[in-house]
């Protein structure tokens, strides 16, 4: 076993240490925190990088080579829980992309959040984030991905209420905990299942895992309630913790609301890496999910509902992604949708296919939320695509990313690595056995992404800037001179509110990011499937004629054909005439009012769950209170009522009976012993008169006595 | 009637004399001195009964009587410091007004 295998820990714990120590700095520290945290990424890239050159020495073969190491951490009955991390193509995959990915992010951070008096907590919790990325990607036990998964979920919820001096931040920030807690309490139960039937959580373990051999033969061969297989079972109840974290269908709610977080953390955990974590999870276990050690895609239940909520998923959200206004909540939907097309990938092509889409849109996604975040930046925090427009003009390097971003969404052929990964599931889609329908279903999300992206570009950087310039105030000029930009750079900066763009800092990572979104696509053709033999094992060869094959040839023209209307349709109806003011309506809303409605108010999906949910939660509370303060709270107050009558009987008793015998005893011992005192008043006299009176009584007794 | 009589009834009138003055008079001082007349008064009762009882040549009644009168005067010597006492922390030698052990 070599160097990296054993110290492939020290990729989490570097930004876990920076986190550590970032969070013991002050607030006025903020390179410190900047640089330890930007430097402790730049460690776990070095890192990643020598792991990735291993598993690439080891791959080939026609298997997929796989190292792990697992150490016992502690003791329960007889049994020892272990715990240990694996190195295998889709961890080191996945682990340069978080890194690569994280890195630009953090440096574009700096740049971004340079206003931000939390400067040094931000990046604190960045780390944390960063580490427990890095932590469920490498773990290789499903415990240990369960705490770094739920660490993320943490972090995510600090970032989202990164601004919690915003009601609606930290709303939403509660709504994807909330949300998110639903999926995980599903997950858990299928950790427990598992660990009951398997009697090991450790992934790969000599033969002993739950994800080898013996494993799964032996998890396929039960049978529990209705017939279903016990795997399934388990991969099902998995996979709701994958919708819940990934935002499928139902459990999409949270992830627009998290757009309330700074852009990087958009960009980083809502675009990029956490959200993919649910994809990751379903392709990690994707032993369980096929129910074949090998994890070859086949028609299992499991992978017929990641398929399914993966279709319906890309096509719902892609609907929603073409009514909204926010920049930020229409790559938050598309985002959605975008999840939903890997989901899909995995169901019907396997892991190569899913996590293709993964690591394409890991950059170009990430590309176009720090793009959005630059617009936003420049725009000074307008986030209303309908108060923007002509800032091609403004932000020439913005724009130029911007648009390599929504190309490479939108899949326009050859060129962009979304055009390839996407191919790559409406293929694996129209060949899937079962039905035809999530197929159809993937071309329309496909069409409806084009589409919105084309509406979203043209509404953003094209027409006339539809907010008046006027003359710049003193604030907008400070706020100009702190983030970096010098004056001379900003033709319009004497006008008020005029654009402009973002510095350096933050247009570096978007030029890096739209490089890599060009040249991912390469990696994963049909000609040179690279990715896919890496990821599979299976042996690599250039195949000059895999273009030519009929259902390949069928698919890359399809989606060659449905981009083109998609974007077609996006012009005709966005770009022929610009909109010329905020204020004017939709061109949708115009054709079809109420469909534009529906689309805008996202299916009524929150007003739904605040109906049925919260709703319901709080008629229950309602229910509970009624209970309390009239059955509980009269229980109580009967036995109160019971109690103070029993003392009263007891006082009566006490005064009239106790205390008044006590009292009259008392009174007459007093009043004799008055009576008596008065006896020796000790008045000297009074006793000699006594003695006299005594005297001469005894005298005349005496003198009687003798007499007779 | 014997000059015995004569002497027990002037005794019988010293002691009702004294024990008068003893009872009635305010003043410690008068109390004090109604006590020594009625003291006397014992006094000439030995005397007499002495004078004219079976052994009048044996000195036992004058005897009695002088260590009597010793006694009476330590007495009144012990009493009338008492009173000084009394008086200097009472401001006065009412005994109707001196009812306390306790000052």
């Amino acid at each position: 076993m070599n160097w990296i295998v054993q110290h492939l820990w020290l990729i989490p714990a570097l930004p876990l240490l920076a986190a550590g120590l970032t969070a013991l700095a002050k607030q006025r520290h903020r390179k410190f925190a900047a640089s330890l945290s930007i430097g402790s990424m730049i460690g776990s890239l070095i890192l990643s990088c020598l792991a990735f050159k291993d598993a690439l020495q080891h791959s080939g073969a026609g298997e997929v080579s796989r190292q792990y190491l697992n150490f016992k951490w502690f003791q329960f009955g007889d049994q020892w829980l272990k715990l240990g991390w694996v190195l295998d193509p889709l961890t080191a995959v996945m682990l340069a992309m978080v890194c690569f990915v994280g890195l630009l992010i953090f440096i574009y951070s700096v740049g971004y959040m340079s206003h931000d008096e939390n400067f040094t907590r931000f990046f604190c919790f960045l780390s944390l984030f960063a580490a427990a990325m890095l932590g469920v990607v490498i773990a290789n036990n499903l415990l240990l991905l369960f705490i770094c998964w739920e660490l993320v979920g943490l972090t995510s919820y600090l970032l989202i209420g990164f601004w919690y001096h915003k009601p609606s931040a930290a709303a939403a920030a509660k709504k994807a905990f909330i949300t998110t807690r639903v999926g995980d309490l599903a997950f858990l139960l299928g950790i427990a299942w598992l660990y009951s039937q398997a009697g090991t959580l450790t992934f790969y373990d000599h033969g002993q895992g739950c994800l080898e051999k013996d494993g799964i033969t032996k998890l396929v061969a039960q049978a529990t309630a209705g017939g279903m297989a016990v795997s399934t079972g388990i991969a099902l109840l998995i996979f709701c913790g994958a919708i819940g974290k990934s935002g499928q269908m139902p459990l999409h709610v949270w992830l627009p609301d998290a757009m309330e977080g700074p852009a990087p953390v958009s960009a980083l955990i809502h675009a990029a890496t956490m959200v993919a974590a649910g994809v990751f999870l379903v392709a990690r276990v994707y032993p369980l999910m096929s129910g074949s050690p090998g994890g070859i895609p086949s028609g299992t239940a499991a992978l017929q509902v990641v398929t399914w909520v993966g279709a319906i998923t890309a096509v719902f959200a892609a609907t929603i992604a073409v009514a909204q206004t926010d920049i930020k909540r229409i790559l938050a939907y598309s985002t959605v949708s975008q999840l939903g097309f890997m989901m899909l990938g995995l169901g019907v092509g396997g892991i190569a296919v899913g996590m293709f889409h993964l690591i394409t849109h890991a950059f170009f996604k990430a590309l176009l939320f720090m793009g959005a975040g630059s617009v936003i930046h420049g725009c000074h925090d307008e986030q209303d695509i309908r108060r923007m427009g002509g800032l091609r003009k403004f932000m020439p390097l913005t724009f130029a990313t911007y648009a390599v971003g929504m190309m490479a969404l939108s899949g326009v052929p050859i060129l962009f690595s979304g055009f390839w990964s996407k191919d790559e599931i409406l293929h694996s889609a129209h060949a899937w056995k079962i039905s035809h329908w999530p197929f159809y279903l993937a071309v329309f999300g496909a069409l409806l992404t084009a589409f919105y992206m084309t509406r979203q570009v043209l509404l953003v950087f094209f027409g006339d800037y539809r907010i008046a310039l006027g003359r710049i105030t003193r604030t907008e000029q400070y706020s100009l001179e702190h983030a970096g930009v010098p004056a001379e750079e900003h033709p319009q900066s004497e006008l008020a509110g005029a654009p402009h763009e973002s510095p350096p800092s933050m247009t570096g990572p978007l030029v890096v990011l739209a490089v890599c979104s060009v040249i991912l696509g390469f990696i994963g053709t049909p000609l040179w499937p690279w990715f896919q033999s890496f990821l599979t094992g299976e042996h690599l060869r250039f195949d000059g004629h895999a273009l030519a094959k009929p259902d390949v040839l069928f698919t890359m023209i399809l989606s060659v054909v449905v981009v083109t209307i998609g974007v077609g349709l996006g012009y005709w109806l966005y770009g022929r005439k610009p909109v010329a003011t905020a204020e004017e309506a939709d061109v949708l809303e115009a054709i079809q009012p109420e469909v534009f409605t529906l689309l805008r108010r996202k299916y009524y999906f929150d007003e739904a769950y605040d109906w049925a949910f919260v709703g319901l939660n709080r008629w229950w509370a309602k229910a509970c209170d009624w209970l309390d303060s009239w059955v509980w709270n009269g229980l109580v107050q009967l036995c109160a009522y019971v109690v103070v009558g029993i003392s009263w009987v007891n006082r009566v008793i006490d005064e009239y009976v106790v205390n008044l015998s006590f009292d009259e005893v008392c009174r007459r011992v007093a009043g004799g012993g008055n009576l008596l005192s008065r006896l020796q008043d000790g008045r000297v006299q009074r006793y000699l008169r006594i003695i006299g009176i005594a005297l001469t009584g005894l005298v005349l007794v005496l003198i009687w006595g003798c007499r007779s | 009637m014997t000059p015995l009589s004569g002497y027990l009834i002037l005794s019988a009138m010293l002691f009702a004399i004294g024990l008068a003055g003893a009872l009635i008079r305010r003043n410690a001082i008068m109390v004090l001195v109604g006590i020594e007349v009625m003291l006397n008064a014992a006094n000439l009762n030995f005397i007499a009964f002495w004078r004219y009882g079976h052994n009048p040549q044996a000195l036992t009644g004058v005897m009695f009587v002088i260590f009597s009168i010793a006694v009476a005067a330590a007495e009144a010597a012990v009493g009338l410091a008492l009173i000084i006492s009394i008086y200097r922390h009472y401001k006065t030698t009412d005994v109707e007004k001196i009812n306390s052990m306790k000052g």
